[in-house]
């Protein structure tokens, strides 16, 4: 489908003029209210699933609708309908405005045109949905051979191929009339492996806002390879120790890390309303000084990135933390204005039918000096994590938790033997002031991550070298 | 249109338009939701929505497809789609409704909707969410904050139709009302919350009771440490024993069963719990949060006993998993609009045994009583479990101090053969429910 111009899409595919357009924002403001804002949405999304060798189910939905928001001081009023007309529209702008308070009748707030998105990251000349389905059936197939081929204990193989074409408009009473065309590839592989009574799982997988032919030059393979030698792996798992002690994390996905320990930490609403465990803590110090963290919206293709967040507002690239100091937050429209400081672009929301929220985008620790293996060696007894499951943290408390699920022991600098998954724990504001070397070797993730927040997910992305904690509980069994 | 009607039409336009078998699920949903923060109106949504998922079976080759566009133009084209589609897939010999003996003949009335949901207005809710935070906030001094109240109702219609003829709608409305209070001492912060919910308004929990209860557990948590890692006796309150549960549930359903990715694999009719342990599930239950009168396949809904005094007696299957497995379903098929179905519980729940919670407490010298679990540590293949804990330590069978930053850590096989005592205090707060548990020795690891 052509979506060069989601303006018009939208306004063909609804029955809509800028005129109807500017008619209900006026409606949402016709009371005391600082903002309205109308976000359509339309989202096609295609999953291909093989199992038993073969692709036996193939499922396309698509969704679409409007969601109108007005904003009044700290209030926020949302109404939103898959039904999309005028007045349906003026429904939900009267719904919306119910939290502000009453005034007199205002006039129609004009629209003008942003001519196009500020960042263009994922212009993709092939959109991914387009890929026939016979080439996506292909793939999963030979992604079957591969992870079988590589040992015979495996003996069962899961993959799913999602597609995604998101197309989203907003418009808002600030001028703002921008859109945005997201393409999403998402490619997972799960391999059990038997033996004997040993039964154990390998999940790998990535993708982005990427085209088709990305998955087929040879990531897609790797990807049944790593899933095949991770339930291998774990078929010689031992206990994992249960205690404090020291932790190195491989590059790239133990960055679900900073995602938990300080990333939802520093997300702007919690902030503002003071329940979060880093709250007033701009200027000071909440890690190491080799660690600099950033999140940055604006990588080329990458899962976590956006042109513009949905709210029109261009992504970019935030400092929160340098050289330990914590520098920023992370904002969305309304709690960047109550607090008084600017737009960071990372006002994001599931869909039509969620009110945006603070939210990540791409998360990261900046490459330190050390080379991995010097890592390793400075260890003389402790826990190795080169993947995990997920995450979860309790702003309030700082608790954060993630889950490993490739580990292995550490004796005498050495990586020894692979150890069952257990859960990390510790203390956001504390753990980052453990770290004690940071690696060489800065890895983001292969793009699997899908953040959860009140009850919103949204794709994300996270990134980390090597580094060593000195001092990490680690949730095993072997007291 | 009646979507009763919508759902049958659509299944007979997917066999003109070629698929040998189909089903359709229809549905539409309005809600309203309220957050007051800090006495301050924060946050109102209305929600309006309306979904058609249809699956087809073209031979033994299946597709489905779902839109919220139900346009006539969209709705002429998604049969034809779903049968393209269907084509693209390689046939399956499992693939299928449910053998016609098994669908539901009866479509009891559960009691499932309450009509006050079509006056449920702004102001209203409002009050509601505003009495509930302000107990909170008055329960004591320490209670410095808050992350809100939110109180909201939703009601809607499922219809669900297949080429077997049968034909069948429910309605059902949702309330809920809940508090997250934050307490402060020394600089430290904790947040807990409580909550009420049920298919009928005038049985929610009210709203002052709700926010002292929220207060009680935030406040609880004040000054919380953590402890030396090491083996103990692990006492689930209600709501993390619930958990226990879904992971039991996850573990005994289809799907993950015949793909071999389950540690009950092979286990009916074992002994995969302690004699105190009995599950039930009973999607019949009047006006139960998770009742229905069929499945998502139209199979019957019944009671079932899931573990008889500790051995596996049932699965919970939907058709396809249940040929797979060379068994009947269950009647526990379950799926979004654009999804096949899997298998999900209903009401599920553990059936009380005879000790108060006080006298499991007693029970213990030292050990860990927890209220919340984070994380998702729990490996379904192996049954390995580690998840992050918070809740309060026992020292000589009391309650003595808060506790927070640790991992509990077993293998859920274990644990469900490990509990020792089943707590008399069950309440159906949720459509999985348990009374307290006490499970007799996992790894804490602390400090």
């Amino acid at each position: 489908m052509d979506v060069a111009d989601p303006g018009r899409f939208f306004l063909e595919r609804f029955g809509l003029s800028d005129r109807a357009l500017e008619q209900v924002l006026g409606t949402a403001l016709d009371r005391r209210a600082n903002h309205a804002e109308c976000y359509f949405e339309f989202r096609m999304n295609q999953t291909a699933s093989l199992e038993d060798g073969v692709v036996k189910k193939v499922t396309r939905n698509v969704s679409q609708g409007v969601g109108v928001r007005v904003l009044a001081g700290t209030r926020t009023g949302y109404a939103y309908s898959d039904e999309v007309s005028l007045e349906r529209l003026e429904i939900a702008a009267r719904t919306a405005r119910f939290i502000a308070e009453e005034r007199e009748g205002a006039p129609p707030l004009p629209v003008p045109r942003v001519p196009r998105a500020p960042h263009d990251l994922y212009a993709l000349t092939e959109p991914p949905i387009e890929t026939p389905l016979p080439d996506q059936v292909a793939l999963l197939a030979h992604l079957d051979a591969v992870a079988r081929a590589t040992d015979p204990a495996i003996n069962n193989v899961l993959a799913g191929l999602g597609i995604e074409h998101r197309v989203v408009l907003v418009v808002n009473s600030g001028g703002v009339f921008v859109g945005d065309v997201r393409p999403l590839v998402h490619l997972t592989v799960t391999c059990i492996a038997e033996r004997g009574q040993n039964r154990q799982q390998g999940t790998y997988g990535g993708g982005g806002r990427l085209p088709f032919s990305a998955l087929t030059d040879g990531r897609a393979e790797r990807f049944a390879r790593e899933a095949a030698r991770q339930a291998l792996t774990n078929l010689d798992a031992i206990a994992a120790p249960a205690g404090t002690m020291t932790v190195v994390l491989g590059p790239g996905w133990p960055g679900i890390l900073l995602h938990e320990a300080i990333g939802h930490g520093l997300e702007g609403d919690f902030n503002r309303k003071g329940v979060s465990a880093f709250t007033d803590r701009i200027g000071t110090r909440v890690a190491s000084e080799l660690c600099t963290v950033i999140d940055d919206g604006t990588i080329p293709l990458r899962r976590g990135s956006l042109n513009v967040d949905d709210e029109g507002t261009p992504t970019s690239r935030t400092v929160l933390i340098e050289k330990g100091i914590l520098r920023g937050y992370l904002q969305d429209r309304l709690n960047a204005s109550l607090m008084g400081m600017p737009l960071t672009g990372n006002g994001r929301r599931e869909s039509f039918a969620h009110i945006p929220m603070p939210r990540m985008t791409n998360t990261f620790m900046l490459a330190g000096q050390d080379a991995p293996e010097d890592i390793l060696r400075s260890v003389d007894r402790g826990l190795y994590a080169v993947s995990f499951g997920g995450g979860q943290v309790d702003i309030t408390s700082g608790k954060f938790v993630f889950s490993a699920s490739e580990a292995y022991l550490i004796e005498g600098g050495k990586v020894g033997r692979p150890v069952k998954g257990a859960t990390l724990i510790g203390n956001g504001p504390d753990v980052l002031r453990r770290i004690s070397r940071v690696g060489a070797d800065l890895q983001l993730d292969e793009g699997i991550g899908t953040c959860g927040k009140d009850g919103q997910s949204v794709p994300v992305g996270v990134g980390l070298p090597t580094v060593r904690i000195d001092g990490l509980t680690v949730g095993g069994t072997q007291a | 249109m009646d979507l009763r009607d919508l759902a049958t039409e659509l299944v007979a336009r997917a066999c003109a338009a070629g698929a040998r078998a189909a089903d359709v699920l229809v549905g539409e949903s309005e809600g309203l939701s309220v957050t007051v923060r800090l006495d301050e109106v924060e946050k109102l949504k209305r929600a309006r929505q309306r979904r058609v998922g249809l699956r087809v079976f073209v031979g033994n080759s299946t597709a489905i497809v779902s839109t919220a566009d139900l346009s006539s133009g969209a709705l002429e084209a998604l049969p034809r789609d779903a049968c393209a589609l269907a084509r693209a897939t390689v046939a399956d010999p499992h693939a299928g409704l449910p053998d016609p003996a098994d669908l539901a003949r009866e479509q009891p009335d559960l009691d499932l909707y309450d009509a006050a949901i079509e006056q449920l207005e702004p102001p209203a809710a409002f009050a509601r969410a505003r009495e509930a935070e302000a107990a909170a906030l008055a329960s004591a001094a320490e209670i410095t904050n808050s992350e809100g109240a939110e109180f909201g109702g939703d009601g809607g219609q499922v219809a669900y139709a297949s080429s077997l003829g049968f034909a069948g709608a429910y309605s059902g409305t949702h309330w809920g009302l809940s508090v997250s209070p934050v307490a402060a001492r020394d600089g430290a912060m904790q947040r807990d919350s409580w909550y009420t919910a049920h298919r009928k308004l005038a049985a929610l929990d009210p709203p002052a009771e709700v926010g002292r209860e929220a207060a009680r557990r935030a406040l609880r948590r004040l000054g919380a440490r953590r402890v030396p890692t090491g083996e103990y006796p692990v006492v689930f309150d209600p709501q993390a024993a619930a958990s226990l549960l879904r992971h039991l549930a996850g573990a005994i359903a289809g799907p993950a069963l015949y793909r071999r990715a389950s540690f009950l694999l092979g286990r009916l009719g074992e002994a995969i719990a302690s004699p105190h342990v009995t599950v039930e599930d009973d999607p019949l239950r009047v006006a139960g949060p998770a009742s229905r009168p069929f499945d998502a396949e139209g199979v019957a809904s019944r009671r079932l006993v899931v573990v008889d005094g500790g051995v596996l007696q049932s699965y919970l299957l939907d058709a396809y998993s249940a040929r797979r497995l060379g068994l009947r379903p269950t009647g526990h098929a379950a799926r979004g609009f654009g999804d096949a179905p899997g298998a999900s519980p209903t009401n599920f729940f553990l059936v009380p045994g005879p000790h108060s919670p006080e006298a499991i407490i007693a029970s213990i010298g030292a050990g860990l009583y927890v209220t919340e679990l984070i994380g998702f540590g729990v490996n379904g293949v192996t049954g390995d479990y580690s998840r992050g804990a918070a809740g309060l330590w026992i020292e000589r069978g009391e309650l003595a101090y808060p506790v927070e930053e640790i991992t509990i850590a077993g293998n859920l096989l274990a644990m469900f053969r490990g509990i020792e005592m089943v707590g008399n205090d069950l309440v159906f707060r949720n459509a999985i429910a348990a009374p307290t548990v006490k499970v007799e020795r996992m790894t804490v690891a602390g400090a």
